[in-house]
């Protein structure tokens, strides 16, 4: 640590600091991994990066792990300035996409490496390795050599293998995209856990934004090279900055319409009751499909619709509306046991919105 | 598909072996044939004007580590032989270490390229191949003997005054060596490194290894295969070598190579020649069981 800095109440709690990082990568063209990226990561959260591929979450990751250098922009571990250290200078392990474990090596030899590259005395090489093959629940096949192992098997090695020497940062790179569906859920429990016990800091990057919903603190939802919003899940979902993450995170209705005094006219003519915050002119409504509610045509202040089809999906059947205008608009409405909604197709329907669901995510 | 009939198991093996027995002649005639000739004239006597006289002897084989004194008949070693068979391994050895040390850094320059441009590096490596081993031998000898470009070169730029003295040195002819068998080494290392996946050195890398523990406890352990490839196919060749030491050493350090020859031809000695041409071919094969046994069991449990 550097003795020298000013304390700051502020900086102790955060664990990684990304201040105004751009990334460019040379070539013909030039590609603008990062644009002018700043987020600060705090102390022993799951943090995670949430975007479409090819939006700059793994060069971001990358850049925290020392992989790339950032073209711009400073970055910071526990107020340390990191940008120019080594990958093996730095307190912070990497889970790999596709796990890197070293095929010439046996699962217990391949989580020592990094407690070994320290230098650590043989003793409490072997306690550490121990500990985590029990943290992971490995222990019986330590042996093993790594390509004799399952996916699933080999996920929890890479885990072990970046925890082990007790990193201040953990990152992690879509280590669950390889898995299927089960086993993916089953890490994710797990994924939490271990954060929990080992008081870690996880940053995740994920292109599954159920994934992210379930596991995170915080998200930051990126797209082409920048950071477009950073809160918690609930936030994410339920107060979009703007029309790509409320469209990226779930599935949601958008509404076009003008502004008149408190409220909107939407194209089919409603009105709609939002809170505008001073905006006038041309906005844009969302309304996710859980908060549309079927209801009489006759109801008051219910908008008009037609029933244009609906899809089964099991625990629920998203039926989907046209206003007057044509306007589309999508509502969950929860399976009865005999399957059916009680709606048919073709069928004129009165709607309404839940109160506050309705959000303005824009012009 | 049509139906296919079941062939007799008998007839189906007649035309496995038909179908193979060029192959099978081809091996035996060319291949087998002229090692069993080699063994054979090992046993038998010198003619006097060369060939062999059709006699069985063990003189041959005796005279390869004994030498008998022509004045009073006392047995001692034949440690000429020997010091030729040393010193032919020592120039082997010392060539295959060059090559490594300088095929390495090569073949991972050429992998970590963009495809176009490793193909072209690899083309490049391979150009010599298509010449023939003299002229580049005498190539070499053009560029690094005293009136040489090399020297040359340095006394115009006014770093040296006299030439220096390259040629006809053992420097010049690790050199020489080392260029002429480069290829061998770096052909199987780019083949190994290029199968390399370079996240693992990323990983190492995460895992607080510096450079130099990278390379020694990841990348040489799983491109080790390649590199003993690499230097088996340098290190047969070099021993037997006696065109490029003769050129470019003066042909003053006798080599197996030439020593071998010279019982061919002024020493009139072939069954001396042959036995000492088994003798490297035991040599170089046990050479390649224990290699095998070697790659085998680090694939096993490495």
């Amino acid at each position: 640590m550097n003795v020298n800095s000013q304390p700051d109440i502020r900086s102790e709690a955060i664990a990684v600091d990304v201040d105004r990082v751009s990334k460019i990568f040379g070539g013909e063209p030039p590609v603008t991994a990062l644009d002018d990226v700043s987020v600060a990561i705090r102390q022993n959260e799951f943090f995670t990066l949430l975007g479409p591929s090819g939006c700059g979450k793994t060069t971001l990751l990358r850049l925290i792990a020392g992989f790339e250098p950032p073209t711009s922009g400073s970055l910071r571990l526990g107020g340390r300035d990191i940008s120019r250290l080594p990958p093996n200078k730095r307190p912070i392990n990497t889970v790999f996409q596709n796990y890197a474990l070293f095929p010439h090596m046996s699962v217990a030899a391949n989580i020592a490496f990094g407690l070994q590259m320290l230098g650590k005395p043989k003793a409490e090489v072997r306690d550490t390795v121990d500990e985590m093959l029990k943290l992971v629940q490995m222990e019986a096949l330590k042996n093993r050599r790594t390509s004799e192992i399952s996916g699933g098997q080999q996920q929890r090695v890479a885990l072990a293998r970046a925890l082990a020497p007790h990193p201040e940062v953990l990152l992690l790179d879509e280590p669950l995209s390889a898995l299927d569906y089960k086993l993916r859920k089953e890490m994710q429990i797990e994924l939490k856990r271990l954060q929990g016990e080992t008081g870690i800091t996880f940053i995740f990057v994920t292109h599954d934004q159920e994934e992210a919903l379930t596991m995170s603190d915080r998200i930051a939802v990126m797209n082409a090279g920048k950071i477009l919003q950073v809160g918690p899940p609930r936030e994410i979902y339920n107060r979009p900055v703007n029309r790509f993450v409320a469209d990226f995170i779930g599935e949601t209705n958008f509404l076009t319409g003008t502004a008149q005094g408190d409220a909107v006219r939407i194209s089919s003519g409603h009105m709609i009751a939002v809170p505008l915050d001073g905006r006038t002119g041309d906005v844009t409504l969302t309304v996710r499909p859980e908060q549309v509610r079927l209801c009489p045509v006759d109801q008051d202040g219910a908008l008009h619709a037609e029933i244009s089809d609906l899809v089964y999906f099991g625990t629920d059947t998203h039926c989907h509306l046209a206003l007057k205008d044509g306007t589309q608009i999508v509502a969950r409405l929860q399976s009865l046991p005999t399957g059916e909604v009680g709606y048919m197709r073709g069928q004129a329907v009165g709607l309404r919105f839940e109160p506050g669901a309705v959000q303005v995510v824009g012009a | 598909m049509a139906t296919v009939k079941p062939k007799p198991a008998a007839k189906t093996e007649r035309s496995t072996w038909l179908l193979t027995a060029p192959a099978l002649v081809l091996l035996t005639v060319a291949a087998t044939g002229p090692l069993f000739i080699m063994l054979i004239y090992s046993f038998l006597e010198p003619g006097q004007y060369g060939n062999v006289v059709w006699k069985f002897s063990t003189k041959a084989w005796f005279n390869v580590i004994l030498q008998r004194d022509i004045f009073d008949g006392t047995l001692t070693w034949a440690d000429a032989h020997l010091t030729i068979l040393w010193r032919s391994v020592k120039l082997a050895m010392t060539t295959t270490v060059f090559a490594v040390l300088v095929g390495f850094p090569t073949a991972w320059f050429i992998a970590t390229r963009t495809p176009r441009m490793r193909l072209f590096m690899l083309f490049l490596i391979t150009i010599p191949f298509w010449t023939n081993l003299l002229i580049r031998t005498f190539a070499i000898n053009q560029i690094i003997r005293n009136e040489g470009v090399l020297n040359s070169f340095l006394l115009w730029i006014g770093v040296i005054d006299a030439p220096i003295q390259i040629i006809y040195s053992d420097f010049a002819v690790f050199l020489g060596m080392t260029y002429v068998y480069l290829p061998l080494m770096v052909l199987p290392l780019y083949a190994a490194i290029d199968r390399f996946d370079m996240r693992l050195l990323e990983a190492a890398y995460d895992l607080y290894a510096n450079r130099w523990q990278a390379l020694r406890r990841v990348v040489l352990p799983i491109v080790k295969p390649g590199l003993i490839a690499g230097s088996i196919l340098v290190f047969i060749p070099a021993l037997g070598a006696y065109v490029t030491p003769r050129i470019l050493g003066g042909g003053r350090n006798m080599m197996i190579g030439n020593f071998i020859d010279l019982q061919f031809g002024q020493g009139r000695n072939w069954p001396l020649g042959a036995a000492l041409s088994v003798i490297l071919l035991i040599f170089v094969t046990s050479m390649l069981i224990l290699y095998v046994r070697f790659v085998n069991r680090s694939t096993d449990n490495g």
